[in-house]
């Protein structure tokens, strides 16, 4: 396999993981909402993600070509093998928790998928082609749900700010380059995430703004999804999802 | 017979749909609120159940059909929910009366699901035996019932088969997915056969209900129907019938069957199942931690609301 394949490969994998895992975290709050229509709405947005796992995983058995499927990729990692941001692997916490964090991944997203789109890799193109429709409604919803809660009552605005403080530090990862990334960017390939980062900054700091929160000081910042050292969450979230699938190997569902 | 009633009935019996401003008896209003709110719960605690496996789903396949089902499911009790408000009665109201017990969902969502299999199960028996009774409900008498039963029930075909086709693949799989299909089918048929209510003899609203067509077909009939179609899919999976005394009856054109256990199905219909306590102790959870989102948004939207007053004057 070319260098170039396999950091696709990588690269792929990477997308992947973050698709499955923020998507199963979503997929958690179905029959907990605060109102019927939220129910709705979070299934709605973890389809998404979930479809687009499975988009970037099936891609990324195509260049592995070893037999491995879609379902191997989500099933048959451990959480030291995912490479998924950390962001998105923290659990879902109350309302106010998820609708920051999806805020602050709607936003990035926002950012890179034009970025993809312009990608030479057809398919990743045509992948980011298709997802960023579902981003610009899934920023629509978080950036309201933020307004709303951010400026809305004394207990809302509360929740909020904690999770804002609490994620904060999460997201500087999100934008950290490595050298697998750095040579796909330099081949016209992938998404050189470091060049987000302030246009990032400017787009959340104006919502947030908005809706009378404070913009945390970048005091104190993780990182470690992309190398597979995670937070204690993801063991867990893991567990739960590939236990059926690891207790009948080689079956089909 | 007063001439609003005399209208009503040649309406009911001419097989026109009673709308939303027609004048109603209030006991026919009573009746289909009953129903209708009966059948919106039943969908909003029935994604407690399958909600329960979308987080362990075995493929990611099957996460994305389990999550498009469980949001259909959604989808229906908020339809529902809002074909019932042209009664005069709000979703809040309904809601409370879910809480409080004195209105049902449909018993079967109080049978834990224990297995993968389970989430099959529900979709063959527990949609296949819900879509027996809706297509039936397509005529009923209520105008906005009858078309809101035409477009689930085209989802709930769906769902069936979703759910017959995940026990397929598990019936032709390792022994021990088959065994899992059959443990699915053993647990879940009896109760699937509950879902058409008690026999026609017992049930309390079934006449009035036959009178003004909001019922179409009794419970027993709709039962049989339900029997007849499964024993082919249960044979065609491969499985054994939980019900040994099953068998084909040339005099009457129909399965004969054995007796269900009405027993359990009053223990669990007043409250005594695996999960009734749980379900509604979820719901009440949920909607109680979500208060102070519902609170947000009020304040959020009378704040803007008072900005634009003060902007206009």
């Amino acid at each position: 396999m070319s260098d170039i394949k396999a950091a696709t490969l990588e690269y792929t994998t990477r997308l992947g993981d973050d698709s499955v895992v923020l998507g199963h975290r979503i997929s958690e709050w179905v029959s907990y909402g605060p109102f019927l229509e939220e129910d709705i709405a979070y299934g709605n947005v973890a389809l998404d993600y979930i479809g687009r796992a499975r988009m970037f995983y099936t891609y990324a058995a195509e260049l592995a070509n070893d037999g491995r499927t879609e379902d191997d990729f989500a099933y048959m990692r451990n959480d030291r093998e995912y490479r998924n941001l950390l962001l998105l692997e923290m659990p879902r916490g109350d309302f106010a928790y998820s609708q920051v964090r999806q805020l602050l991944a709607d936003v990035y997203y926002t950012l890179l998928l034009p970025e993809l789109v312009q990608s030479k890799d057809a398919t990743l193109s045509a992948i980011a082609a298709k997802s960023i429709k579902e981003t610009k409604y899934h920023l629509r919803r978080s950036r309201d749900w933020v307004l709303r809660l951010g400026d809305g009552t004394e207990e809302s605005h509360k929740r909020t700010q904690k999770a804002v403080d609490q994620l904060w530090g999460y997201t500087h990862e999100m934008f950290d380059m490595d050298e697998t990334e750095q040579m796909l960017a330099d081949n016209g390939i992938g998404v050189d995430v470091s060049k987000l980062h302030d246009a990032w900054r400017q787009m959340v700091s104006d919502i947030l703004t908005e809706a009378t929160l404070t913009v945390p000081e970048d005091s104190w910042a993780v990182r470690g999804g992309r190398t597979g050292y995670h937070t204690e969450n993801l063991g867990h979230m893991l567990t739960e999802m590939q236990f059926v699938h690891r207790s009948h190997p080689g079956c089909k569902w | 017979m007063t001439p609003e009633e005399q209208n009503f009935m040649r309406k009911i019996n001419a097989e026109e749909k009673i709308e939303p401003k027609d004048w109603m008896p209030d006991a026919y209003r009573k009746n289909v609120i009953r129903q209708m709110s009966q059948h919106a719960h039943s969908e909003v605690i029935g994604m407690q159940p399958e909600g329960n496996w979308i987080t362990r789903t075995p493929s990611l396949r099957r996460k994305v059909v389990l999550l498009s089902k469980v949001q259909d499911e959604a989808g229906h009790g908020l339809y529902l929910y809002s074909a019932c408000e042209t009664l005069g009665i709000s979703r809040a109201e309904m809601i409370e009366a879910l809480q409080k017990g004195t209105a049902k969902y449909a018993s079967i969502f109080n049978y834990p699901t224990l297995t993968w299999g389970d989430v099959g199960a529900i979709g063959w028996l527990v949609d296949g035996a819900a879509i027996v009774n809706q297509v039936s409900l397509q005529r009923t008498s209520y105008g906005p019932y009858a078309r809101g039963m035409i477009r689930i029930c085209k989802e709930e075909s769906f769902h069936q088969r979703q759910g017959y086709e995940a026990l397929l693949v598990l019936a032709q799989g390792s022994p021990e997915q088959k065994q899992m299909a059959q443990d699915s089918l053993n647990r879940f048929y009896w109760p699937a056969l509950m879902m058409f209510g008690p026999h026609d003899s017992e049930s309390a609203h079934s006449a009035k209900s036959m009178e003004w067509k909001i019922k179409r077909e009794t419970n027993d009939d709709l039962r049989q129907k339900f029997i007849d179609q499964t024993v082919p899919q249960i044979e065609f999976l491969g499985l054994e019938h939980p019900d040994s005394a099953i068998k084909w009856n040339e005099e009457r054109g129909h399965y004969d069957h054995g007796d269900i256990d009405w027993e359990e199905f009053y223990s669990v219909i007043n409250g005594n199942g695996h999960c009734n306590r749980q379900r509604i102790e979820h719901h009440v959870a949920a909607h109680e931690e979500g208060s102070w989102v519902r609170d947000a948004i009020t304040a959020y939207n009378n704040k803007k609301n008072a900005n634009k007053i003060k902007n206009v004057a």
